[in-house]
């Protein structure tokens, strides 16, 4: 085999060991995967029930659409956290258990390796949103006769990239703080979402929040989205949030990866790889 | 790609004629922070001080050390795991801040740790390391179970998380994990600290057999006397980050006038070989 052929062959095993041992911690861990989908579960139900809750208190608002917009917000917010959660927190965990340092000195490219990472984050996000957004939807027995979900789907894929990117950047947290970066990670989703109208229209912001929203990819995910399921906007009509989330991709995956690269570069100059005691 | 194939391909990416690894004047320092008062807030502590060895092709060769001589940091710089201060460090021709790459498809380590995913098994620990060394799943499913019974691990427990398994066998695994990548250079860090007598002469023997039937390089980074004495074609002392002498273990007692290799350590260190609760690289903070 010629060798930039096998080197092809060779990085694309190495991806699918990525993936391979993500599924593996997913079997490994699968009462404690139940424990938190439950919590998600309960803590979405918090959010949705907020509409029903101020129709009950004398509000006058369409319950079934409002529901639906805070459903969309909070499937989100979980989408986001497992993205997330298995980009910063599998550095963590891996530095916490050692292997890192095998990870590191395997001779797979940081790219494969972090880019592995993210297809199986959105692989098993794009599932758990799923089921979360059954789940709670048959609970409230919502309904959605206009409802696109090929096109939300579609949309949610090409915003994935983005946030691949944006968590190749709060992967390198845990390199640089390894006792608080995974703590920064979820701080950084947090200031995602609050400016990209997870459960509100961005217009109820301040102006220079509304400004951060325009270059947030969630911002668009949550629009295009919610222009799919309720109003039942077909992919071609969704271009006006498709091409901004195909700019941010195309910028934030080149940025994760420099970042994540000087973070490494960081760690290894710093001795950080190495858990101590 | 057969196990075979595997192992040519490592062999063959070695540059001919290089040596195994040559570290030239090798530096690396790491800033600690000091809390006490009157001292600076950060201040640089040595790891290694000017580190230069050769070591041949096919050969063993043990440094010695008490813990935070600068052992774990010399493993780790050839590695790839750490940049150096300063000085230079190939293995087989390929430099090791510079070309990561080619020497990351040459190496593998073992060390004090066994470092693994304690939830998952053996074999899931197995399978997914050698996936990044591009060894596909059609070729695991029948190496991991060979190479797990060669290094003596009790196959009908290879589906048990790690967690379950005693510091032997896990240590065991480690072996397993090393040599699934057939690397032509080995590094162990200290591969049998910890061990009960009985594995320790296990993973002891088994390095024999590696030397032998692979005709891998070793560096073997220890604490015992008597294994570095027993593996080694030369041994060297590390103390404080210097390397103090490399020599076959007859040489460097002829050299201190001594009658075995702790005499030895101490004349040449001035201090006596015991060891230190505290960690390899951590002896300056």
């Amino acid at each position: 085999m010629p060798g930039s052929a096998a080197t092809v062959r060779a990085e694309l095993i190495g991806l699918g060991g990525i993936i391979e041992r993500n599924a593996y911690l997913v079997k490994r861990y699968a009462l404690w995967e139940v424990a938190f989908f439950v919590w998600t579960v309960a803590n979405t139900l918090t959010i949705v029930f907020i509409a029903e809750g101020v129709e009950a208190s004398g509000g006058s608002l369409d319950v079934n659409r409002q529901t639906t917009i805070l459903l969309i917000g909070a499937v989100i917010w979980a989408y986001l956290g497992i993205i997330f959660e298995i980009l910063t927190e599998t550095v963590a965990w891996e530095r916490w258990e050692g292997t890192i340092e095998y990870t590191f000195m395997a001779p797979l490219s940081r790219s494969v390796h972090l880019f592995g990472m993210g297809i199986f984050a959105v692989v098993y996000g794009v599932a758990r949103a799923g089921l979360l957004f059954g789940v709670i939807a048959f609970f409230f027995d919502l309904e959605m006769p206009q409802a696109n979900f090929v096109a939300a789907l579609v949309v949610l894929g090409v915003s994935s990239v983005s946030f691949i990117g944006i968590g190749m950047m709060t992967a390198v947290l845990p390199l640089i703080s390894p006792e608080k970066g995974t703590q920064l990670g979820f701080i950084a989703q947090g200031m995602l979402l609050v400016v990209s109208g997870v459960y509100y229209s961005v217009d109820v912001l301040p102006e220079p929040m509304q400004w951060l929203a325009t270059i947030s990819p969630a911002t668009y995910a949550l629009e295009g989205i919610r222009d799919a399921i309720l109003e039942g906007t077909g992919v071609s009509d969704l271009w006006s949030q498709l091409w901004p989330l195909v700019v941010i991709g195309a910028i934030s995956i080149p940025l994760g990866l420099a970042v994540f690269r000087r973070g490494e570069l960081y760690a290894k100059q710093h001795g950080k790889l190495k858990r101590s005691g | 790609m057969s196990h075979t194939a595997t192992l040519t391909t490592s062999i063959s990416a070695t540059n001919h004629g290089a040596p195994a690894v040559e570290v030239s004047n090798l530096r690396k320092e790491f800033v600690r922070r000091d809390r006490r008062p009157g001292r600076p807030r950060k201040r640089r502590v040595p790891a290694l001080v000017d580190v230069s060895l050769r070591i041949e092709r096919a050969e063993c060769v043990a440094i010695l050390g008490q813990n935070g001589s600068g052992k774990s940091t010399l493993v780790r710089l050839l590695s790839t795991l750490l940049l150096g201060d300063g000085g230079t460090a190939r293995v087989f021709g390929y430099d090791v801040f510079s070309e990561p790459r080619p020497v990351r498809r040459l190496i593998n380590r073992v060390s004090v740790e066994a470092s693994f995913f304690k939830k998952m098994s053996s074999v899931e620990n197995l399978s997914y390391a050698a996936r990044f060394y591009g060894i596909p799943a059609s070729e695991t499913r029948t190496r991991i179970p060979m190479i797990l019974e060669r290094v003596g691990f009790p196959l009908d427990r290879r589906n048990e998380s790690m967690e379950n398994l005693s510091r032997g066998m896990q240590q065991k695994v480690a072996l397993a994990r090393a040599l699934l990548t057939s690397p032509v250079l080995l590094l162990l860090d200290e591969p049998t600290t910890g061990l009960d007598p009985r594995s320790k002469l296990e993973v002891q023997n088994f390095i024999r057999e590696i030397r032998t039937t692979h005709d891998a390089t070793i560096l073997l980074c220890t604490h015992d006397l008597a294994e570095a004495e027993a593996l080694a074609d030369r041994v060297g002392i590390l103390d404080r980050g210097e390397l103090l002498a490399l020599e076959p273990a007859a040489k460097l007692k002829e050299r201190y006038g001594a009658s075995d290799l702790e005499e030895a350590f101490f004349s040449a260190t001035g201090r006596s070989f015991e060891l230190e609760e505290n960690n390899d690289d951590d002896w300056r903070q």
